[in-house]
């Protein structure tokens, strides 16, 4: 996912901190030592029992799903559909990055084996590499009627044409967060933060695809849809800017702890930390700049081996609904890709619907992009260029 | 290990038991060994083994890889990350120094001068491991942000200029790995200290020699296993460590762990992740072969 190299991932980072809760980094602790033990214990859910027609084994990023006020152990939505359908939902929140993710799914998929799950949540361009892999099932539409209910926008993605194996789970988008008071002056395009002001006061993300993408933005091209010189051309202009000392460092969500703080004055950022952080901080901004911001979406997939594929199109097929879908976005605070769960939220939270950085207006998405989907050698052409780039 | 050996060899010819000693046969410590050494393949050799062998591979995730005894992996891996291999050494070696710097005088006062306060001090060498790893050092970037006290007084004696900071420098990743390491130097020279006889001072004393000497001569002599053991300790994860250059660090501090993390998680490209670990084992290891040889503390390996 959005983490980059290290152990951290970017919903983790802020709710950890805002919930005091030491715990839950425990687990990305243990992996940055070197030992797995936890994840693992944790993280194979109903492996060998409960592969029955009556379980759905979904495992998703943490707090990614709305709970109840008094038990966080007690996901509201996810009651009704158990409720209504008589099906039970062994929810695991274990993924903790798509890199570390797919390290430990990967060995049991290559051989053929279930991985002991039968929904998973992925971003866009790991969700590419696990179709590519062939890892996942196509998904049988008959059972998610609700998947008209997908917003234009995400429906022909470049790594899932025609979205036959993927349905968005939440999305969010990248551009440039900064508080105008504390700077001075306005920012509405990348090249603005490149003053004197700023050297050695901005972070980039680490996520090769959210920086490059508004790098190539900024210079007039599209990411989703651009030469390889072009990339190249792009990577020279990073690099530049690094040599010059402006970029402070390439974080994942850490970005959020600098800004506030105040050791940063901008920062490539994610939408959903950026309505978080504004809760405390209401002068920050995120702006999405002129050239175009970024839109990214974690994936509901099947894996491969899957034992109960249809419980889990039926689970697809529940959030999928505006009104469930409403419910999950006033409290994760992302986009959601569900149409008329805006109309939904009018009525519930008009604060939330009215927010542009949870429901976008058609203007804002008309001027996002995704990323081109990569084959596994582009993928490590581009990500050898920008790994040299941010020093590792 | 000769005191364990002639411990075994006594009690077999002279047991005063009534029953006759059983005799032994010659594979029983090979028995008693084998779960020992079963861990040591499973959980050793066998991951050493695939290292090594992935190291020496060609190939991707979607084709598979194959075994081609591919040695430019190595020269590649070297000639490209070499700056990155040498400033983990670097660091790893400031953090290490430091750690022996502030960590023997506080060994020094728990073992000899901290009284009846001396488990409580103990303690709180040890207390940080409470919290996470990573939790702490995240802490310092709160202590050494840019508008926090540290920064602000140095500004003040003139030690940074007005512009200057501490977070994201080398600087601020040697601290990290000092503050983070600390205890694993403090606890060896403690308990290599703390067995030293006190009157061996007196002595030193009564033969005139001053308190510099006595020093140099006497506790210093006798605290080297726990110096040996102590810097060993800490220079070898420092070497590894990401998560401090994570944090702390710039793009243009990156250490040889990060750049195994980020070929073996992000660019995939694991033969080149196998072969800078095996790198950075082996020369580890002769580092350390090299230093505790010129110590002259071999008994301690």
């Amino acid at each position: 996912m959005r983490i980059t190299s290290a152990a951290l991932d970017r919903r983790g980072f802020l709710r950890v901190i805002g919930l005091g809760g030491a715990a839950l980094a425990a687990g990305p602790l243990l992996s940055a030592c070197g030992t797995e033990g936890t994840d693992n214990a944790a993280g194979a859910p109903g492996a060998g029992s409960a592969q029955d027609a009556t379980t759905v084994n979904w495992s998703n990023w943490p707090l990614y799903l709305d709970t109840a006020e008094d038990d966080a152990s007690v996901h509201p939505t996810l009651q009704a559909f158990e409720q209504q359908t008589g099906l039970s939902v062994a929810y695991t929140e274990d993924i903790n990055s798509n890199d570390e993710f797919f390290g430990k799914i990967a060995p049991q998929l290559e051989a053929g084996r279930s991985t002991g799950r039968d929904l998973i949540v992925l971003t866009d361009w790991m969700a590419g590499r696990m179709i590519q892999l062939g890892y996942v099932q196509e998904l049988d539409t008959s059972n998610i009627p609700n998947a008209s209910n997908l917003q234009p926008a995400y429906q022909d993605v470049p790594f899932d044409p025609g979205r036959r194996y993927s349905l968005p789970w939440q999305s969010g988008m990248t551009g440039i967060a900064y508080n105008p008071e504390e700077l001075g002056r306005e920012i509405t395009r990348v090249d603005d933060l490149f003053q004197p002001d700023l050297r050695g006061r901005i972070t980039m993300l680490s996520e090769m695809r959210d920086t490059m993408g508004l790098i190539l933005l900024s210079m007039g091209k599209t990411p989703e849809d651009h030469s390889q010189s072009d990339y190249e051309a792009a990577i020279a202009k990073l690099q530049e800017i690094v040599d010059e000392g402006y970029v402070r460092q390439f974080t994942g969500n850490e970005y959020a702890a600098d800004l506030a703080a105040g050791n940063i004055g901008a920062a490539f950022a994610w939408s959903g930390d950026v309505v978080q952080l504004q809760a405390d901080d209401p002068a920050l901004q995120l702006v999405l700049p002129a050239e175009g911001a970024i839109l990214w979406s974690d994936n509901l997939m099947v894996p491969a081996g899957a034992a109960n594929k249809e419980g889990a199109e039926q689970l697809i097929n529940h959030y999928y609904d505006p009104e469930v879908a409403a419910q999950v976005a006033a409290w994760v605070n992302y986009v959601t890709p569900v149409a008329g769960a805006r109309e939904a939220a009018l009525e519930t939270a008009p604060d939330v619907a009215n927010n542009p950085l949870i429901f976008p207006t058609p203007e804002i998405l008309a001027n996002l992009h995704g990323f081109k989907a990569l084959t596994e050698e582009e993928e490590r052409e581009y990500q050898d260029l920008f790994q040299a780039v941010i020093g590792a | 290990m000769t005191a364990a050996l002639t411990g075994h060899a006594g009690p077999a010819t002279d047991a005063t038991d009534e029953e006759p000693p059983r005799p032994r046969r010659w594979y029983t410590p090979y028995l008693l060994l084998l779960p020992g050494l079963a861990w040591l393949a499973v959980f050793f050799l066998v991951p050493m083994v695939a290292l090594a062998s992935m190291s020496l591979q060609t190939g991707s995730l979607g084709q598979g890889y194959r075994l081609t005894w591919e040695w430019a992996n190595y020269s590649e891996a070297l000639s490209t990350f070499g700056a990155q291999f040498g400033r983990s050494f670097l660091y790893a070696g400031a953090a290490t120094l430091l750690c022996l710097l502030i960590g023997y005088p506080l060994a020094y006062a728990i073992a000899f001068k901290a009284g009846r306060w001396r488990n409580l001090l103990l303690i709180l060498v040890i207390a940080p491991f409470f919290t996470s790893f990573l939790i702490r050092t995240l802490a310092w970037k709160i202590i050494l942000s840019d508008d926090g006290w540290v920064v602000d007084t140095l500004r003040a004696v003139a030690l940074l200029d007005d512009g200057g900071r501490l977070l994201a420098t080398p600087a601020a990743v040697i601290l990290g790995l000092t503050y983070n390491f600390l205890p694993f130097m403090v606890l060896p020279l403690y308990a290599s200290l703390e067995k030293m006889d006190e009157r061996l001072l007196e002595a030193a004393a009564d033969l005139y020699a001053n308190a510099f000497t006595a020093f140099r001569k006497v506790t210093w002599r006798l605290s080297l296993p726990g110096v040996v053991a102590g810097t060993l300790l800490t220079f070898i994860p420092a070497a590894g460590d990401y998560v401090n250059v994570q944090f702390l660090g710039t793009p243009n501090s990156a250490m040889v762990g990060t750049v195994i993390q980020s070929r073996f998680l992000t660019v995939l490209d694991y033969p080149t992740a196998a072969a800078l670990s095996f790198a950075l084992m082996v020369s580890v290891l002769v580092i350390v072969l090299v230093y505790v040889r010129r110590v002259g503390a071999r008994d301690l390996l």
